[in-house]
């Protein structure tokens, strides 16, 4: 059965996601191994991380501080007296038998992620809580094996949950949201953000009921969505599912459901009956991990400008459009950097143009990571500032001296355009011999121009700048072309 | 003739050159050998402690030997030794050797004791009478017939009947001071916390301490003070500074001491030891020092909250002996939870069973704040009220036990008989306050009776400096 879109509209959508971030820490979360990625299997494995009898655990306080900065990214409250618990489960990948994670007593509790929708719509997406927990193994099912090979390296590497409130409302409004906690991690520089890799990972829980219901429906838990597109289509199809099923009179179950993404389809893989029964309790072997008040305004001390502090800074104080912001903050290091070279010039258009142009277009062109561009943001701001002082025009300077530049970021850019004979010349004594010899050589076309064919002083333009190599200054010669012609 | 009852016997031999630590260590050897079927021992660890027994004697020659030079200690096995294999007395722990050295024992070592084995225990630290082994029973050298007590049933033995100096067990509802009892020892619990619990294998994680069992107060005050301290490896170890417990044991001050009516007047007391502890009190009050009758209205809930809570964390505790990694697997399963379940029924024995099942239920959804928050709650009253008491008292008497060593088999049908042993000793572990049995004469068959007493937390010196005066008193 299709869904018509009159149906599709009386139904609201309603999600709420829970983002597992892998922390980039040196150590496990209650380990001292090291969580390297990509290392032989079972090459970091001490005895703590294979739980054997007799070991107890350790809280690594950098992987605290870690949930603590993202607390403070979302206006968490954070909380003093951390207690962990521990999750009962057993399967292979899980040494202990156990998580340790926190239950009641997360360490941040509440905050909001603002977003900017495509649209430009903002909206706020409450968080109930973010909690710190340890990683599992990985089972690892080869062809043609019949056992089934744990690798414990990733285990006890630390994590943290962020779990939001069923304040969602939509596929896109849940795109934004993680495109938003990747970019929080990635300015923390706490998680790497990669959810491809798998070291941001997502749940999400999603019901449907009519608008203006009061209560909501029964929620479905959708798991293995192992990128953003997969999560907002997971979304869509349970949209679209739930509600056939509603409209079909059958009722919802509350189940837990894996993603296929060759197909863009859900299926169940347990229902609430057979649910686990985690048998959470107080973690016996750690002892509650203060976060004192010199320790908080340390970690706060260390916190980095965050997103939506410098859009708010580049519309506010540069005078940028929204777009122009967006695009310059939605990757920390090209923030910085655009930031950087905002302090040595005072053109924060034009800066923002180098970015938004020939900077990206470089970096783009050769996959390049912008801590791997060769020019400085001074030396850029250098460029910016001889084009302002007419010394070069646009054009000569991103097609000529800007190449120079990308090949030795070290040479200050008057120089470069010096060396090359690029500099503009604006002086009307050397520039009018120049226009005189181009309107002697296109009588005809002077003709033409006089008799109202104004289109022409493109192209004696043209001429002007081909006989002058390019470095009349088009300011200059413009003004002593219509003194000519129009006489 | 028996030799090395205390180590200050060892260290006069050693210093008038009587002996060294070689004779030492092969005196304890052929003790063993001869007491071989105590089945106190489940590993001699002959080669390696003449080994270090050597070293310790060339240590001693140029003057460098620790504190313990001379000491032979045996450890219970649930104790962590590098190298060494260490199975808690288990089917499911069968040939695992531990990588690394619990902090306690090595503590010990780097002091220069010398380890001379691994004991005997009930499996995973849980039962009273030693019965419960894969390693089969110890037996009471007071009486062969009769259970040492349990669950550190050979430590107790080993020292009872003069096989190492002193010993080394783990007390977790009374695992400790039951069989010091038994076996006519002292034996003491420590503060909670007082001793680091790296390498010690769990039962139940916020209830467990290292003991020590020795044939007087000062042995084991010394060891203690030794193994005692914080420890990076065990956050939830104390920080606070341990006194020299063994240098602060003269004690003449008059104290305030209580007795609880409900553990005097229980009708389980054996009429002998309830004596023998009302002497106890009546000499106390003859020589200045104020006894008072106190209630203890909460005596019938403190088995029940101390099952409730161990089996809970023992249940989670030994969810990681599941056939994966280490130890027993077994060879019948055709899948991953067959695997588990038939490794965890084979390889665990029924009592182990028995708690992880009641741990299991009292932690489940439907009956969690029935049993488990609600045990919870009860814990911190009985804690208060422990702790109120301890700062209006410096210490609380009371039986150890309330029978003295029964005999094989007598509990073996009923596990609630069974829990019932450790009703006078689970107040100190409920509380995680510091306590100490000492022996008390006789019953009429000759069998040992312990006293114990309990002091306000992170107060052993003032327990041991009181033991130390009561043992005195006692013996004239």
């Amino acid at each position: 059965m299709m869904l018509s879109a009159d149906i599709k509209n009386k139904y609201e959508l309603v999600v709420g996601l829970e983002v597992h971030a892998q922390l980039l820490t040196k150590s496990k979360m209650y380990a001292s191994d090291s969580t390297e990625f990509g290392n032989l299997p079972n090459t970091h494995i001490s005895v703590l991380t294979l739980g054997h009898p007799g070991t107890l655990p350790k809280v690594n306080k950098k992987a605290v501080e870690f949930a603590v900065k993202m607390g403070l990214a979302c206006n968490s409250e954070i909380t003093r007296r951390n207690i962990f618990a521990r999750k009962n489960y057993f399967y292979p990948d899980l040494p202990k038998g156990y998580q340790i994670t926190q239950d009641k007593g997360p360490i941040c509790v509440g905050g909001e992620v603002p977003l900017t929708l495509p649209d430009g719509t903002k909206k706020s997406v409450t968080l109930t809580r973010i909690h710190m927990e340890e990683d599992a193994g990985k089972s690892m099912h080869l062809v043609g094996e019949v056992d089934t090979l744990v690798d414990y390296n990733r285990a006890g590497v630390p994590l943290i949950e962020i779990v939001s409130e069923p304040d969602i409302r939509s596929s896109e409004e849940a795109y934004a949201f993680l495109m938003e906690i990747k970019k929080l991690v990635r300015y923390l520089d706490i998680c790497d953000g990669n959810m491809e890799e798998g070291s941001l990972r997502c749940d999400a829980n999603i019901s449907v009921r009519l608008h203006g219901a009061a209560e909501y429906g029964k929620k479905v838990e959708v798991k293995n969505m192992n990128s953003f597109r997969n999560v907002a289509r997971a979304i869509e199809h349970e949209f679209e599912r739930q509600i056939l099923l509603i409209e079909e009179g059958v009722e919802i179950v509350s189940e837990t459901r894996t993603f296929d993404a060759t197909t863009g389809t859900t299926a169940s893989m347990r229902t609430k009956e057979d649910l686990n029964d985690y048998r959470y309790f107080p973690e016996p072997d750690l002892s509650p991990v203060v976060v004192s008040e010199e320790w908080l305004e340390s970690v706060r001390k260390e916190m980095p400008a965050l997103p939506r502090e410098l859009h708010a800074k580049f519309v506010n104080e540069y005078g940028l459009p929204e777009y122009d912001a967006g695009v310059l903050t939605d990757s920390k290091e090209i923030a910085l950097y655009f930031n950087e070279l905002c302090e040595a010039t005072a053109n924060y258009k034009a800066a923002s143009n180098w970015m938004m142009g020939p900077v990206k277009s470089y970096l783009n062109e050769l996959t390049l990571h912008i801590s791997d561009f060769p020019i400085q943001p001074n030396r850029l701001a250098d460029l910016i500032g001889i084009i302002d002082d007419g010394k070069i025009n646009f054009s000569v300077a991103s097609q000529k001296v800007y190449p120079e530049m990308l090949k030795n970021g070290e040479k200050s850019p008057l120089e470069i355009a010096q060396e090359l004979n690029l500099i503009q010349d604006s002086d009307e004594g050397s520039l009018r011999p120049i226009v005189e010899s181009v309107l002697a050589e296109n009588g005809a076309k002077v003709e033409e121009y006089r008799s109202g064919k104004k289109g022409l002083m493109g192209m004696f333009m043209g001429q002007v700048m081909k006989k002058s190599q390019g470095k009349a200054d088009p300011k200059v010669a413009t003004k002593i072309l219509t003194e000519l012609l129009e006489n | 003739m028996e030799k090395f009852l205390s180590f200050d016997d060892i260290k006069r031999s050693l210093e008038n050159k009587e002996t060294d630590c070689k004779a030492i260590v092969n005196y304890y050897l052929n003790n063993i050998q001869t007491k071989a079927h105590l089945n106190a021992f489940v590993e001699v660890y002959t080669d390696s402690a003449l080994e270090q027994a050597a070293k310790v004697d060339e240590k001693i020659a140029s003057g460098k030997a620790g504190r313990l030079a001379g000491m032979v200690i045996g450890i219970k096995d649930v104790l962590c030794y590098q190298n060494h294999e260490v199975n808690a007395s288990s089917k499911i722990l069968e040939g695992f050797e531990s990588q690394f050295t619990a902090t306690a024992v090595q503590r010990l070592i780097d002091e220069d004791a010398i380890i001379i084995g691994r004991l005997n225990c009930d499996e995973f630290g849980m039962g009273s009478s030693n019965e419960n082994s894969v390693h089969g029973k110890t037996l009471n050298a007071a009486d062969e017939s009769r259970v040492p007590g349990g669950s550190s049933g050979g430590s107790a033995v080993a020292v009872q009947a003069n096989l190492c100096t002193v010993s080394l067990g783990t007390d977790t509802g009374g695992s400790v001071r039951q069989p010091a009892a038994f076996t006519g020892l002292v034996g003491i619990k420590p503060t909670y916390s007082r001793v680091s619990r790296w390498g010690l294998i769990a039962y139940a994680s916020s209830f467990d301490t290292i003991g020590v069992f020795s044939r007087n107060v000062p042995d084991n005050a010394l060891v203690m003070q030794i193994m005692a301290g914080p420890d990076d490896f065990d956050s939830t170890a104390s920080r606070k500074p341990v006194p020299a417990f063994s240098e602060l044991l003269h004690f003449e001050k008059r104290v305030k001491v209580a007795y609880l009516k409900e553990t005097i007047e229980s009708p389980a007391l054996q009429p002998e030891i309830k004596a023998n502890t009302l002497a106890v009190l009546d000499r106390l009050k003859q020589e200045g020092h104020q006894v008072d009758e106190v209630n203890f209205p909460l005596l019938k809930y403190i088995l029940p909250t101390y099952y409730i809570l161990t089996t809970a964390e023992a249940s989670s505790n030994l969810s990681r002996f599941d056939g994966v990694k280490y130890g027993y697997r077994t060879p019948n399963a055709h899948n991953l939870e067959s695997m588990y379940k038939m490794t965890r029924s084979e390889g665990f024995g029924e009592e182990v069973k028995r708690r992880i099942m009641l741990g299991t239920f009292v932690l489940s959804a439907s009956y969690y704040d029935a049993y488990f928050t609600k045990a919870q709650k009860v814990r911190r009253l009985i804690k208060e009220f422990t702790e109120d008491l301890l700062s209006k008292y410096d210490y609380i008497i009371m039986p150890t036990t309330p029978s003295t060593a029964f005999k094989f088999g007598e509990h073996s049908d009923d596990p609630v008989a069974m829990y019932l042993e450790d009703l006078y000793t689970v107040q100190a572990s409920v509380s995680g306050v510091p306590s100490l049995s000492i022996p008390n004469g006789v019953d009429e068959s000759g069998l040992p009776i312990g006293l114990q007493i309990m002091a306000n937390s992170f107060k052993e010196a003032e327990l041991y400096a009181f033991a130390n005066y009561l043992t005195k008193s006692n013996s004239n």
